[in-house]
Order: structure tokens, then sequence, then C-alpha cells
């Protein structure tokens, strides 16, 4: 009995073990590019990736370590010139689609963009007599 | 309006809604049961390492480079960190795979040199080399996305397999396999 108390205390007393690193954070996690056209590239590119550890969040939203690096390094390779979309495809080459948050057209993804498309010629292919019907001017639907 | 004939749709478009309906539940109840995966597999697999070089993260050990992956035969590269709790599992593992004669290197993620000291210390040190990453570079440009990570690599420096979480007693024969097949 008194085991199992202790026990249970032990468990409630515990801290998490799952702990985050105590690493100061990268050059340019918290901190923006001094020049405001470039931040604001950064800032949008970072708005559309995808936090590997917290798997809803942008890494612009995230307080994750691996986050804070991902944001230093899309800010250090903004201010070296770097073109957004060579980032991103940078990332996806390792990641996969999974990364970013902008989508893209491929062998999978394409029925999202063609669905929209098919429904609408299915409905112009189910309604077509009521557009252009021969009893055009007859008022079947006063 | 109730006598006046309507265009007439074919009749199975009656059942179309239905039928629709019926999908996506089907759809919705796939999505629910599936087990649901968060693992992010890498890319890289196939792909030769980046370029690299890494300081010593310890006093103990070199550090690592790219280059050190040229030597002909396959490794493992393990990603861990001293403040990572299953890597603490993964340690006896990792030893038992080093007794078995394979080279393991490492890049230690975020880790300060003596946290890390007192981790080897308790937990065993079965590594060969270990690079300290202190802004999770090289971990992003192989594509891994967490600790621990294993990677093997084989002799000419090409990622051949990756083993996210940890290693458990019962892989280790699967481990082997794979650095058997990449030393092909």
């Amino acid at each position: 009995m008194i085991r199992r108390f202790a026990l249970g205390l032990a468990l409630v007393l515990a801290t998490p073990a799952m702990a985050d690193d105590s690493m100061p954070p990268a050059p340019y996690a918290y901190r923006q590019l001094p020049d405001a056209k470039q931040e604001a590239k950064a800032q949008a590119l970072m708005e559309t990736l995808r936090c590997l550890v917290c798997q809803s969040q942008s890494i612009a939203d995230s307080d994750a370590s691996i986050a804070g690096d991902m944001r230093s390094q899309v800010r250090t390779r903004i201010a070296a010139g770097e073109d957004p979309e060579a980032i991103r495809n940078w990332l996806i080459q390792r990641y996969g689609d999974y990364v970013s948050y902008e989508p893209r057209v491929t062998a999978i993804t394409w029925p999202l963009f063609a669905a929209p498309l098919v429904l609408l010629a299915l409905a112009g292919l189910l309604l077509r007599k009521r557009f252009i019907g021969g009893d055009v001017g007859k008022g079947d639907n006063t | 309006m109730t006598d006046t004939p309507s265009p007439k749709a074919p009749r199975w478009t009656l059942w179309l809604p239905l039928a629709l309906f019926v999908a996506f539940v089907a759809l919705v109840v796939v999505g629910l049961v599936r087990p649901k995966n968060t693992d992010i597999a890498s890319q890289m697999i196939g792909k030769p390492l980046p370029a690299f070089t890494l300081r010593a993260a310890s006093d103990a050990k070199p550090g690592l480079a790219d280059k050190d992956f040229q030597s002909g035969k396959p490794r493992l590269l393990n990603i861990f960190a001293s403040w990572c709790v299953p890597c603490r599992a993964e340690a006896p593992v990792l030893g038992e795979i080093a007794r078995q004669g394979v080279e393991i290197d490492a890049i230690a993620i975020r880790d300060h040199k003596d946290d890390l000291a007192s981790y080897l210390k308790q937990y065993g040190n079965p590594y060969a080399r270990i690079g300290a990453d202190d802004v999770s570079a090289v971990q992003l440009a192989i594509g891994s996305s967490g600790v621990p990570e294993t990677f093997v690599i084989d002799g000419k420096g090409v990622i051949r397999y990756q083993h996210i979480g940890d290693i458990r007693p019962e892989q280790v024969p699967m481990i082997l396999a794979k650095l058997a097949e990449a030393g092909q």
C-alpha cells in the first residue's frame, strides 16, 4: 500500500522527461533580418513551411527548437540572396511535400485540382436541357 | 408546374447524390480506421550525404565530416542528443551493435559538452566520432526530423536506409541486414 502510494506520489511529482534542449536559439530563430524587404520575403516563406515536430503549425508559429533552426536557416539564406522557392524546393527534396503548405500539382494531387472542373462539367451535362432545352420561353418554371 | 413536363434527366442520376454521399462516408471511415503515421521519411535515401564538417561534440571522440563516410565500409550514422529520453533506451542497443563490429558515428543535436560527457559516461559510448550540430543544419540537410534517428551509409557515402525512432533490441538483426545490403 505504502509502496503504491509512493509510486503514485513519484508519478505526480515527476517532471516531464521529454525535455527539449537547453541550447540558446539559432542566430535568426527569433531575430528579424535588418532589411525589411528581405524579412517580409522570409516571413512569407516561413508561413508556408510546415514544422516537422508540431505537425499542424507553420515554422513561423512554432516554438520547437527545430522550427527555430529552420527559421534561422531560411533567414540566413534569404539574406544571402537565395530565392524563396529555391529554399522551399531544397526542403521538399529532403522531407517531401509534407514540409510545404503550398499545394503542388503532382501525380498524387492532380485529382484535387481536376475535381472541381469535373464536377462543373458534370453539372453542366445534367442541366444542359434547362439551359438549351427546346422549350425556351415556354416557361415551365412559373 | 406539376403538369408541365420538365426536361428529363436519365434515371440513374436520381441515385447520384446518394452514391456520392456513400463514397464520402467510406472515405471518412477509411481515414478514421487507418492508423495514423506521423513519421516523416527522409527523401534522401539513395542520395549521397551532403558536404558537412562538424566540430567534436565531446573531448573523448573526434568530430565528424562527410568525408569520414568514404571508408569503403558501410557505417551507421546515429542522430541523438543527451536531452533525448528515447536515446537513453537506445544506448545499450547501439552498444550491442558496436560489439558486433559495426562502426557507428553520431551527430549530437543542440548539445552541451558537459551534458554530453555525463550522458556518455552513464549510458556508454559506442561511437567512433561525434559531431556537434548546434543549429540542426546537418540534420535538416539529410532530411531527419527528430532524435533518435539512425541512417545506414554505404562505403561511398550514400544514404541507404533511415530508421526513425530508437532501435529496439529485436530490430538489431534488421539493422545488421540493412548494413550487409549496403555493403554489397
